[in-house]
């Protein structure tokens, strides 16, 4: 029944694609914050040596005689040592003479990151003035260090904090998809509860739902609630307009039966003969246009249930038995113990009635119509007659709407009546075959 | 037989009367549901036939009312609707059979006979000419004794006959009669079955006269 709506996404997707897509933005940026604040950390402790370095050896430096002296203390240099063995630069310029280093040394005011020698090295420079007896002047010191032990630690990091967002983003992903499920859940459900209706009931829905589907559940209770005042309208307009129409008939029928009864001249009888047989054309046909009406909608939505073919097929006879007595024809039924099957009642006891019915109405009088029930391989239910059979060139198209057989003439009918057999037979996924009996006779087959 | 008949539309009321009456039965008339069950409650039936659609409410009140009240009358619904489903719901609020309008009156009267037969005992159907008694509900005879049983279209004959003895039957009457209007049969069809019936009646003091370009006569000895 999802033919001819219109798909636009899906709410499942929709809702699983943002949640996932928010999580995964959020574990990226969470990955690039701590990342960026633990660089920054570090470079603060590799600064904060760097300068302590600068200074102790700026502490060192002492004018002596006029010149500048100065005595390397031991930590100033070892207290940049690092497992990486990150190697060390110098540059120890007075006024703007190189004392002592690497006069290629870039020179920076503060801390800051140069290439150098091939890699990145951090700089940190600090100048202090010296003042003797006569002499005023300017150290200035650079220590320079690679940052290999910086890079390790910051990839360590880099690492774990990938890790870490990964983790999150897919906890968040479960997440996600429990979420989406849980909140799609009560419109499967609903869905589920009103595709499971029999075409019949159009009662609200009862179950409780959210909130949100408040207005929908709303408006489609209101919209079953319409349907069902409409479809019940219209069932008491079409029993009012049968009964307007029918009884009617009803006097006109039996007026004339009663006329025929007193008349005498045979004209006369045989214009109410054919007025009689006038109403009962009219009455059929409409009673058999309204059934097969009923049954075409009807086979579209089956309304299945278990019942017993043999009760049926008894009910049927039981029924029709009146009617076959007034020919002194005998309904034979051959069928012991129950034989269940799954399928729709009434428009089963319509299809059997139909074919019972023609068969009465071919057959002569103190005759036998056998019905018997074939289980194997498929269920079956045969009627066999013993009237004049099927026109051999006709049989292929009997089942056609309103075709009636060449000696159907003079025999009060549709031709609806195969047709809303076989009609009922096809939405069951059976057939229904005709054939003529070798020692004369029609015979029927409906099969399931 | 005594008939019960709850039908409100006039035309249709006094056609059936009219019909019943014609066949020798007892036919007393209801146009409401009121007036239903006051009959139903005085009077005895064999039968009751009612109408669905009622000016004060719908027949099947009337049913369930009849049946709470422990009467087993038997009711023959007729109906105008012909949908399947509303058959079933009426004979599963205890009515025996239905005819959707128009109806055959053969087909009722047949009807009819077969629910008086499933309950049988309720009715005294049985009528007397001389030696011979027939009772047309069991659909047999009693003739000297004997007890011999009657095909539906003998039966029918013979309750024709029996009605009025001495009256002349056309041929063409009878089979009008025997015989559904959308059967092609000829007159002499019945001279079978008044033969039949001749056999039967062979041992008694009944006899069936033939008239000459007339018809038939059932006559007493």
């Amino acid at each position: 029944m999802t033919e001819g709506v219109q798909v636009s996404g899906s709410l499942r997707n929709r809702l699983a694609v943002t949640l996932t897509g928010g999580a995964a933005v959020l574990a990226v940026l969470l990955f690039i914050v701590v990342r960026s604040y633990a660089a920054q950390i570090a470079q603060q402790g590799q600064d904060s040596i760097l300068s302590a370095s600068v200074t102790s050896i700026l502490d060192a430096a002492v004018i002596r005689d006029g010149v500048v002296e100065i005595d390397f203390p031991y930590a100033s240099f070892s207290m940049l040592s690092t497992p990486m063995d990150d190697r060390i630069f110098y540059a120890i310029y007075q006024d703007d003479t190189l004392l002592s280093g690497y006069g290629d040394l870039p020179r920076t005011a503060g801390t800051a990151t140069r290439a150098y020698q091939g890699s990145a090295v951090r700089l940190a420079t600090a100048s202090r003035v010296l003042i003797g007896a006569n002499v005023r002047t300017r150290i200035s010191v650079t220590v320079a260090q690679t940052q290999d032990a910086l890079s390790g630690t910051l990839s360590r990091i880099s690492r774990n904090v990938a890790l870490f967002g990964a983790g999150f983003f897919a906890l968040a992903t479960l997440l996600s998809i429990w979420a989406t499920a849980a909140t799609i859940e009560p419109l499967q459900r609903l869905t589920t509860s009103v595709t499971r209706r029999g075409p019949q009931d159009l009662s609200p829905v009862a179950k409780p739902v959210p909130l949100e589907m408040l207005p929908l559940v709303a408006s489609l209770n209101s919209l079953m609630a319409r349907l069902d005042q409409s479809l019940r309208q219209s069932e008491d307009f079409i029993a009012e307009a049968a009964h307007r129409v029918r009884t009617p008939l009803a006097t006109v029928r039996s007026y004339a039966e009663a006329t025929l009864q007193r008349v005498d001249r045979e004209e006369n009888r045989q214009a109410l003969r054919s007025m009689i047989r006038a109403i009962d054309e009219s009455s059929r046909a409409a009673g058999q246009l309204l059934d097969h009406a009923m049954i075409t909608f009807r086979a579209d939505h089956l309304e299945r249930d278990d019942l017993d073919l043999v009760d049926l097929l008894r009910e049927l006879v039981l029924r029709l038995t009146p009617v076959a007595e007034m020919k002194d024809i005998e309904l034979h039924l051959r069928a012991d113990g129950p034989v269940i099957i799954n399928g729709d009642p009434i428009l089963l006891q319509n299809a059997l009635r139909n074919l019972i019915d023609n068969a009465l109405k071919y057959a002569p009088g103190e005759s036998v119509i056998g019905i018997r029930i074939i289980t194997e391989p498929r269920f079956q239910v045969e009627i066999r007659d013993q009237g004049p059979g099927f026109p051999a060139d006709e049989i292929a198209n009997l089942t056609e709407r309103f075709s009636r057989g060449r000696n159907a003439v003079g025999t009060i009918g549709s031709g609806l009546g195969l047709t809303i057999a076989q009609d009922v037979a096809a939405a069951h996924g059976g057939s229904l075959a005709l054939s003529n009996l070798p020692e004369g006779g029609a015979c029927v087959t409906f099969s399931l | 037989m005594k008939f019960l008949l709850v039908e409100d539309n006039a035309d249709l009321a006094a056609a059936i009367c009219s019909r019943m009456q014609l066949d020798g039965h007892v036919i007393d008339h209801a146009d409401t549901i009121q007036d239903a069950i006051a009959f139903s409650e005085t009077g005895e039936y064999d039968l009751i036939l009612l109408d669905i659609m009622l000016p004060d409410g719908d027949g099947r009140t009337f049913l369930q009312r009849h049946r709470a009240g422990k009467r087993d009358t038997p009711v023959i619904v007729l109906t105008a609707r012909s949908q399947v489903s509303d058959r079933i719901s009426m004979l599963d609020l205890g009515a025996d059979d239905y005819v959707t309008k128009p109806f055959d009156h053969e087909e009722l009267q047949a009807r009819c006979r077969a629910v008086l037969r499933r309950k049988s005992g309720t009715a005294q159907t049985v009528m007397q000419i001389g030696d011979v008694a027939f009772d047309p509900v069991a659909g047999h005879l009693t003739v000297a004794g004997e007890v011999v049983n009657l095909r539906n279209r003998e039966l029918r004959l013979l309750e024709l006959l029996f009605n009025a003895p001495g009256q002349i039957f056309a041929k063409q009457k009878l089979v009008d009669r025997l015989f559904s209007y959308d059967e092609d049969v000829s007159e002499n069809a019945i001279e079978v079955y008044i033969g039949r019936l001749r056999k039967h009646l062979e041992p008694s003091s009944l006899r069936i006269t033939t008239l000459r370009g007339l018809g038939y006569r059932l006559d007493h000895d």
